[in-house]
């Protein structure tokens, strides 16, 4: 064998590894259901979870809370199977977390709560503009 | 009056634009086909023709832009009547349009040069470049054919695009004014990093169209040589593009660094990335006529990448997962099929010609130069693999979902942390590689000198790196391991620059690209990988109280005049700050009043600097309202003090941007931004009274306060008194920990009745009314209100020896242009 074709075997096997290794870090959406029953099943894999912030008929926010010294907040997230879940953020509130239409949280759960790393936001009219002011 | 003929004109250019560029195409393939000299005339006046309209086009929305011509969508939607001109400049280009525009214009400007300079080459090259220019133009064309929207014209009115209320009453409506411009672009950099890097994104177009044009005409290998230059000018250009962006997200975005692995971030590495390795290839080509399958395969994948990361930025596929993502056109289709056409292009012509394509004869040996470069573009090509594959999770969600099989893959909850893992590695291995790349370009190395040659610079990277762990504290075995190997490029490659800058200094342009690389690298790894939050708190606070688990917080809680011990800091937040423009320093808001247009204000007091009046009471001055500055003072007790000023921008359409202040060091950064603010709007409480004589203490809000004197005024607020008005005012010292302050509210008789002006200090949270005068007790009624102080959450992180990053990307500049001009002289 040339040693080129080694040389070119052993990229290939890095590429494979890479790939194999990127599936195995790639997180997931799923719902609070399933990300549930994975943190019963003992995987703690970081995951995406898809909702709203939970609200009262007339669209008023409720269950959300930040903590005495304003340095964490929790709050509670419909996700798109209607389930309810409380979450903790072990950052300040985000700026624009109450305006939000659409929250992705992402962490695990540790007990019964969700604790998100990580928050993305979907504001309305943010980037967009939609109407004129006149 | 709408403007609607600069409009026409505009769209009408943008059109004779895409058809001469079609034109251009098929005379120029004409012309290399048929080798007849007046296909290649027309071919050359048709370029003329779309050179001349693309500068039309340019310029007309230039001039839209700088004129307020709000009738126009484009204009409306990224500019304002407020905007300096240079920020109407980046309005140009800040959505996809304009953008799509600055990338057309960078190509006609690379197409002339290319028409000037290589005469033999023009005609397969230029086809290349009209066909790429011809769907470049078709983005913006904004055409409408059998319902299917090609491109998008930044030429529409406001009123075709938008569907409002007004137009129908009034057809010719102008609105007032532009939404304006994404106050995070608001910043000088968005003027230069944008065109720099399109610069950059532009010319791999012309390495590619070497290789294509290489392929066609069966000149299989004299393309790699004018093309060298030219992959040495766009790696060049799109990695100084990079790193201004990285420095643009450094200073005014608040993700805590200059890069976060966020996709368009990523798609813009890869292709680079790739450039570099090809450039490696290429000059291997040049010294003794190998790697040429390589070389053609980096290229064409350099220019396919470009394409790809324009499709997965703009077709509106990564949806939320990047910050720098233009709003969805719909134009996904139109881009698919730009992409696909030069994939199977490239792919067609590269396997018809595969076996023409000479391969390297001689053997791979360790002791030749040919191999560990073409290690070396291995590790690159591997680290761009790595980067690319998670990038593209959005789209391989796509493809899967639109072939029936559900995926819900999700990019890496921690971006920084996967990518890292990974790159690390690939960043050992090319310093590795840098460094051992010159004993083997330069001299014949095999087994016999192997060991003298080596062994120097190995010992004296060691005993460097093990200087710089002991005294840095440096303790992961990857970090030690990369600035082990950074050292050696250090060393082996300033052996070599050394060397040359005593024969031949035009010949160390690759050993002074190298250094900056090492530099960058050993930058990247202390300012990234040892950046530490020093506002971190360390109670060990629990989650909640439902939560087991201890964690720390990585922001502070600072009030108005409370300091608090961070670090080796003691922080006092001490106000909020505002700029004017035309003075330097920042002034406190309570020294003026608003004024109807709230970009003016009027100073309520004379305003001193050093000692003299700076700003006279009464003068009207001009500033930005959006900004407030967060003043926080850092105190060391070794004296070293300084004051931060972390912003927050207020934009009605984008919402609150909090950008860092960052106290800049020669070993280290202080970067400070602000995570939350005090609402201003805030509640008071029910007013308290309470009976005070002159210097007589009372509490309100925690603080100590005295009435200090009263006094007969005899104006308000700039106004003189009314005949017969009788108005006196208390001076209310209040004893805060680091400073007084004063709060004086006055009492006012107008026709025997009492006006009560209160006053209020937002930062301490106090207000006090006079509520009662009572001569006969020599005292005073005070109402008091308190609302919540005013504090600040803030987060401030120390980033030790990024100056090296920034010192590494001049010297890499400094390497690049000193090979690129010695590879233009040499064609």
């Amino acid at each position: 064998m040339k040693k080129s074709h080694i040389f070119g075997i052993i990229i290939i096997a890095i590429a494979v590894m890479i790939i194999i290794i990127t599936a195995g870090d790639a997180s997931t959406y799923v719902t609070f259901t399933e990300a549930r029953k994975m943190a019963t099943e003992g995987n703690n894999k970081k995951i995406h979870v898809v909702g709203q912030l939970k609200k009262d008929d007339g669209g008023n926010i409720i269950g959300l809370q930040t903590s005495e010294d304003m340095l964490s907040v929790s709050f509670l997230m419909i996700d798109n199977e209607n389930t309810e879940q409380k979450v903790y953020y072990n950052e300040p509130m985000p700026s624009d977390l109450k305006r939000s239409e659409q929250v992705v949280v992402i962490g695990s759960y540790r007990e019964n709560i969700f604790v998100a790393d990580k928050i993305l936001l979907k504001c309305p009219s943010k980037y967009q503009e939609e109407e004129i002011k006149i | 009056m709408i403007h609607t003929f600069i409009g026409n004109l505009g769209h009408l250019f943008v059109i004779i634009a895409f058809v001469s560029s079609v034109a251009a195409a098929f005379s120029y393939f004409k012309a290399e086909q048929s080798d007849d000299i007046d296909w290649k005339r027309t071919a050359r006046s048709a370029f003329y023709i779309h050179f001349i309209s693309v500068i039309a086009t340019v310029s007309i929305l230039y001039y839209i832009i700088q004129n307020n011509y709000f009738e126009y969508h484009y204009v409306w939607s990224h500019s304002s009547r407020y905007l300096p001109f240079y920020y109407k400049i980046s309005a140009f280009w800040e959505g996809q349009e304009g953008s799509f525009l600055l990338w057309i214009f960078w190509h006609i400007v690379l197409g002339l040069v290319i028409i000037r300079t290589f005469k033999s080459w023009e005609s397969p090259v230029m086809f290349i470049f009209s066909l790429v220019q011809a769907f470049l133009v078709s983005m913006v064309l904004g055409i409408v054919i059998f319902n299917i929207k090609i491109g998008s014209s930044p030429f529409l009115l406001t009123r075709d695009v938008i569907d409002a209320e007004i137009f129908k009453i009034d057809p010719d409506f102008i609105p007032e004014n532009g939404s304006g411009l994404n106050p995070l672009l608001q910043n000088y950099w968005m003027v230069i990093h944008p065109p720099t890097l399109f610069l950059g994104f532009a010319a791999t177009i012309v390495p590619f169209s070497f290789a294509i044009a290489g392929l066609w005409t069966r000149k299989i290998t004299e393309w790699i040589k004018p093309a060298i230059p030219w992959v040495l000018f766009s790696a060049a250009a799109l990695g100084l593009g990079i790193i201004m962006g990285a420095y643009w997200a450094y200073e005014t975005l608040n993700f805590g660094g200059y890069w976060n692995w966020d996709p368009v971030e990523n798609a813009i590495f890869v292709p680079w990335l790739v450039l570099i390795g090809s450039i490696h290839t290429m000059l291997i080509y040049k010294k003794n006529g190998a790697a040429v399958k390589i070389s053609y395969l980096l290229v064409i994948s350099s220019f396919l990448l470009v394409i790809y990361s324009t499709f997965l930025t703009r077709s509106g596929i990564l949806g939320d997962s990047s910050v720098h993502s233009f709003t969805d056109l719909g134009l996904s289709g139109q881009l698919l099929i730009y992409l696909l056409v030069f994939v199977i292009l490239s792919a067609y012509l590269l396997i018809k010609k595969w076996k023409d394509i000479p391969s390297t004869k001689q053997e791979l040996t360790t002791y030749n130069r040919e191999f560990w470069i073409f290690i070396g573009a291995s590790v690159l090509s591997l680290s761009a693999f790595q980067v690319i594959l998670p990038t593209s999770i959005p789209v391989l969600n796509a493809i899967l979902n639109n072939l029936g099989i559900q995926s819900s893959m999700a990019p890496p909850a921690d971006q920084v942390m996967f990518y890292t893992r990974f790159q690390v590695w690939f960043g050992i291995g090319i310093a590795i590689l840098t460094g051992i790349g010159q004993y083997f370009w330069w001299r014949k190395i095999d087994k016999k000198n192997l060991y003298n040659e080596f062994a120097v610079p190995v010992v004296i990277s060691l005993i460097l790196s093990t200087l710089v762990m002991v005294l840095s504290g440096l303790r992961s075995f990857p970090f030690l391991l990369l600035l082990t190997s950074g050292i050696f490029s250090l060393v082996s490659n300033g052996q070599t620059v050394l060397r040359l800058f005593s024969k031949k200094i035009s010949l160390s342009g690759g050993a002074v690209a190298h250094i900056g690389v090492s530099l960058m690298l050993i930058g990247i790894l202390y300012s990234s990988g040892l950046s530490k939050v020093i506002s971190l708190n360390r109670s060990g606070m629990i989650y909640s109280n439902e939560l087991p688990d201890e964690v720390n917080k990585e922001n502070i809680l600072l009030f108005n005049d409370q300091p608090l011990q961070m670090d080796d800091y003691e922080l006092t937040y001490t106000g909020r700050k505002i700029k004017l423009d035309g003075y330097p320093g920042y002034y406190n808001k309570d020294q003026f009043n608003l004024l109807r247009d709230v970009r003016y204000l009027t100073a309520r007091e004379n305003i001193l600097k050093d000692n003299r009046i700076l700003i006279h009471k009464g003068d009207t001055v001009k500033y930005n309202p959006e900004n407030t500055f967060y003043e926080v003072s850092y105190k060391k007790e070794n004296g070293n003090n300084f004051l931060l000023y972390p912003r927050l921008q207020e934009n009605r359409d984008m919402g609150n941007v909090a950008s860092p202040s960052i106290k800049r060091s020669a070993l280290r950064d202080i970067y400070t931004h602000v995570t939350v603010v005090t609402n201003e709007k805030k509640e008071w409480s029910e007013t308290t009274e309470e009976e005070v004589r002159l210097g007589e203490a009372f509490f309100a809000n925690d603080y100590v306060c005295t009435v200090e004197k009263f006094e007969r005024i005899e104006e308000i607020d700039g106004l003189p008194l009314e005949e017969g008005d009788i108005a006196v005012k208390a001076i209310v010292k209040i004893q805060g920990k680091t400073n007084d302050f004063f709060i004086e509210p006055i009492y006012l008789i107008r026709d025997n009745y009492a006006a009560r002006i209160p006053e209020q200090d937002n930062a301490l949270g106090i207000r006090l009314t006079i509520l009662k005068i009572i001569p006969e007790n020599d005292s005073l009624v005070i109402g008091i209100n308190t609302t919540q102080k005013d504090y600040i959450i803030l987060k401030a992180i120390e980033k030790p020896y990024i100056n090296l990053l920034w010192i590494g990307t001049i010297i890499l500049m400094t390497g690049f242009t000193i090979t690129i001009i010695r590879r233009a002289r040499e064609l």
